[in-house]
């Protein structure tokens, strides 16, 4: 397997290269100026192009692109162009809000979804199965900042029970930490889980018709036994698979979710630095996802040998 | 016993904060930029005023007043200023003001500011006779002296340490070390998400009561947050659920049930932005002063404003290309503009000869306050008959876009519009739409040496009753040449909690004199 994994991690570095170069000349082609957006509303086109000058956008575009390689490749993904600090250093302040969220929406997700689907499965045709499936649909079809108002007009404003919007460090305790968290979280697990729940129904559908299954019953074994030992755990590859796929789904609803709920992460960083078109922090966030994307996948394709053992790498 | 003491201690320990007043507020956008030098970003002046001190200042009733300075005087010839500093300013690492940081910040600034290159320009130098004391020695008397240095719009002449100040214009500064009564938790500086300021304990305001960016600065609270929300309505969520304590810029739908709160209260302001629009006068079809005008004959202030502000209390219409209400505000040069006179129009259009040059519109469609206004643009000039473009795209590209020089069809523009601070349209001279010196002018570069000489005989106006009149000359040229359209005003009053007191009713926002109650 080390090999494997070996040749995996290798593989990542192509990816970021293409993706790399793609941000880099994308971000020059869409229209924009940077230091149109620091000089002000009442700048002069020559105030604006001193700005530009000192950022450096004045040269060729290969030129910069040199330099900002060459960053790169020292580990140092430069200066963001608004707010005035390495984009490292802002990427570690942001990161921990969204990898919370992710985090607790995942979990959410996960403990929500797998017993629904199965109980759909397990009663298929039935009301839970129909229900299930209209919510589902539901659930792909309501925008997140929609769902976000909504729960936030019911559960904060009309009962007052959870904040409306921030964000607690968890150093802050746990209580604060988790009130911020829950609302974003069930949020953006919606979406996460209509589409988790519909693909554990199908596979779990599909295991139950198995011989293994009609034998595991005949044997007496008791129906939650079959359903979770038997069935559950024979599909389980193609619910990892959903799972880390929906990772991409995160990521573009992290953005929507932090800018309603005002959570500091790496989603409004994002906002942010696209409309301020903050090149290098663009370049290092979207980095910094793909890479995460490529990991993602990676642990998945691992975890197929846990859930199946006749895979092998 | 031990266990309750031990129990406080920890608490007292672990919440640094325990028992501090701490006001709540959303700002109208993101502090980036901490240099009020730089940039002429709303947010980055508001900062400004937090921070730093001016030697001047504006009052509601728009008369310069002493701020930092004690005292000065002025030679008979009107060419020698003398200025003292008030005795006990001191920045926030302990080191007093002086007059060498007065002078060091004076320059920086007036290479930023069209006031300040004014009054360089007019300046044969700055002298420091002591540690409080300085002189200005003009070449030739300049009319606005006091005006220029009591600024209180972007880029506000704001006095930092000379290490600081010594910064080149061009390069942001980074250390917020200022004299004003707060100081910047840079440590707590969350860029994006939080910006932190604390009391100046050493800070003395001035006794008399606060008055727009004039009299004393007093601090009640001991900290003021700004937390940046960028949803619209997330910031009003925010208030009502008492998260937050005051929201600068509410989207204007919000009002209506702001308004309704009893936990809130909305803040009438009573200056107003401007509502601008903007030609191109690079290339056709409004290189042609003729066709310009015929554009300002069909337009109408009326529909853009309602279309945009809806509520007739949030918006005022005023036929001047000065803000309204204020010292110059003039009909002068009006006569049959903007007042939709379509037919006319078309008759101007045809006798200019137009020939049906695309006018490229730029649209911000993210701007919530200035979305629909070209929208109505567009509509009112195809009804004159123009043809019209109109381009959607977000604010931050269309600053970039309008900063080109470039025909329309190769990626430059038309129009594009926006809305000023009153106080950025309060006369000739800082007026940036009637700056007309060709490329150093604001965009839409128009040319015009008569204006120009109109603009400068206003600031060696001797008195006031001739600075009218300069000013109703300039408006007149402005109109004759159509620099721009000025289609009225609109208000953004602030919501707050209704247990915060003090707001003062300022041009600009400042947070002194503010109270939690």
């Amino acid at each position: 397997m080390l090999p494997f994994i070996a040749r995996r991690l290798a593989a990542t570095i192509p990816v970021l290269a293409i993706v790399a170069v793609l941000v880099f000349l994308l971000l020059r082609l869409t229209p924009g100026d940077p230091a149109a957006i620091l000089a002000g509303d009442a700048a002069n086109v020559e105030q604006i192009a001193k700005i530009r000058a000192g950022l450096g956008l004045d040269r060729s575009i290969p030129v910069q692109f040199a330099i900002w390689l060459g960053q790169m490749l020292s580990g140092d993904l430069g200066e963001s162009f608004y707010f005035k600090m390495k984009v490292t250093d802002l990427i570690g302040q942001r990161i921990e809000p969204t990898l919370a969220l992710a985090a607790v929406t995942i979990v959410i997700a996960v403990l929500v979804a797998v017993p629904l689907g199965v109980l759909a499965a397990w009663r298929f045709g039935g009301w839970l199965d129909r229900a299930l499936m209209g919510f589902s649909v539901l659930g792909f079809s309501v925008p997140v900042f929609v769902l976000a108002y909504i729960l936030i007009w019911v559960v904060s404003l009309k009962l007052g029970w959870l904040p409306v919007q921030g964000y607690r460090r968890i150093a802050d305790g746990f209580l604060p930490f988790l009130r911020h968290l829950i609302l974003p979280s069930i949020t953006l697990s919606v979406i996460y889980i209509a589409l988790i729940a519909r693909v554990t129904r199908a596979a779990v559908l599909d295991t139950l018709g198995e011989d293994y299954i009609r034998t595991a019953r005949a044997k007496g074994l008791s129906e939650s036994r079959v359903l979770v030992r038997h069935a559950l755990a024979n599909a389980a590859v193609p619910i990892a698979t959903v799972i880390g796929l929906g990772i991409a789904l995160l990521i573009g609803g992290v953005v929507v979710t932090e800018s309603v709920y005002a959570i500091p992460g790496l989603g409004r960083l994002t906002v942010d630095a696209v409309l301020a078109r903050d090149f290098p922090t663009i370049q290092g966030v979207i980095l910094l996802f793909s890479f995460t994307y490529v990991l993602v996948n990676l642990l998945v394709d691992l975890s197929y040998v846990f859930f199946d053992p006749r895979i092998r790498y | 016993m031990r266990r309750v003491v031990a129990v406080l201690a920890l608490a007292i320990a672990a919440g640094g904060a325990w028992g501090q007043k701490t006001i709540r507020i959303a700002p109208q956008s993101n502090l980036a930029v901490l240099d009020p030098h730089f940039t002429t970003a709303t947010v980055t002046r508001t900062h400004g005023y937090m921070v730093y001190d001016t030697l001047f200042g504006t009052d509601a009733n728009s008369r310069v007043q002493p701020q930092m300075v004690d005292k000065w005087a002025v030679t008979g010839d009107r060419r020698t200023w003398t200025f003292t500093l008030r005795e006990g300013l001191e920045f926030h690492d302990g080191q007093p003001v002086t007059s060498e940081d007065v002078i060091a910040s004076l320059e920086r600034w007036s290479k930023k500011d069209s006031l300040g290159q004014r009054l360089a320009a007019a300046a044969e130098r700055w002298e420091a006779v002591d540690a409080r004391t300085f002189r200005l020695v003009l070449r030739e008397p300049f009319g606005m002296v006091l005006e220029a240095l009591g600024k209180p719009g972007a880029n506000v002449p704001f006095i930092l340490p000379k290490r600081i100040a010594a910064t080149s214009a061009d390069k942001q500064i980074e250390d917020p070390t200022g004299s004003g009564p707060y100081i910047f938790k840079r440590d707590e500086w969350k860029p994006g998400s939080l910006v932190v300021y604390a009391k100046n304990p050493k800070y003395r305001p001035r006794a008399e009561p606060p008055s727009g960016t004039a009299g004393g600065k007093r601090v009640f609270v001991d900290r003021v947050e700004w937390q940046i929300l960028r949803d619209a309505q997330t910031q009003v969520n925010a208030l009502v659920a008492g998260e937050i304590d005051l929201v600068e810029q509410p989207a204007h739908e919000h009002y209506p049930a702001l308004r309704r709160n009893p936990d809130i209260v909305v803040h009438d302001n009573k200056a107003g932005a401007q509502v601008v629009l903007r030609f191109n006068h690079l290339h056709p079809p409004f290189n042609d002063a003729r066709i310009r005008r015929a554009a300002l004959v069909a337009l109408s202030p009326e529909p853009f404003l309602k279309a945009q502000y809806v509520s007739p209390d949030l918006y005022r219409v005023c036929a001047s290309l000065y803000a309204c209400g204020t010292p110059y505000e003039t009909r002068g040069g009006m006569e049959g503009l903007l007042r939709g006179d379509i037919r006319r129009a078309r008759a101007l259009l045809k006798e200019a000869g137009y020939d049906g040059t695309p006018v490229v519109i730029l649209q911000p469609t993210d701007l919530a306050t200035i979305a629909k206004l070209p929208t109505v643009a567009a509509q009112q000039l195809r009804q004159a008959g123009f043809k019209v473009d109109l381009q959607s795209m977000d604010w931050n590209a269309l600053l970039s876009r309008r900063a080109k020089k470039d025909p329309p069809s190769k990626g430059g523009w038309s129009i594009f519009m926006t809305t000023l601070n009153g106080l950025d349209v309060a006369n000739p001279v800082v007026s940036l739409p009637m700056n007309a010196s060709c490329d150093k002018a604001w965009p839409g570069w128009p040319c015009d040496p008569v204006l120009e000489k109109l603009r400068l005989d206003f600031l060696h106006a001797a008195t006031e009753q001739d600075r009218k009149k300069v000013a109703e000359a300039a408006q007149r040229r402005a109109l004759e040449i159509g620099t721009h359209a000025a289609l009225g005003e609109y208000f953004q009053p602030v919501a707050t909690r209704k247990n915060i007191t003090g707001l003062l009713d300022a041009p600009v926002y400042v947070y002194w004199n503010l109270d939690k109650k």
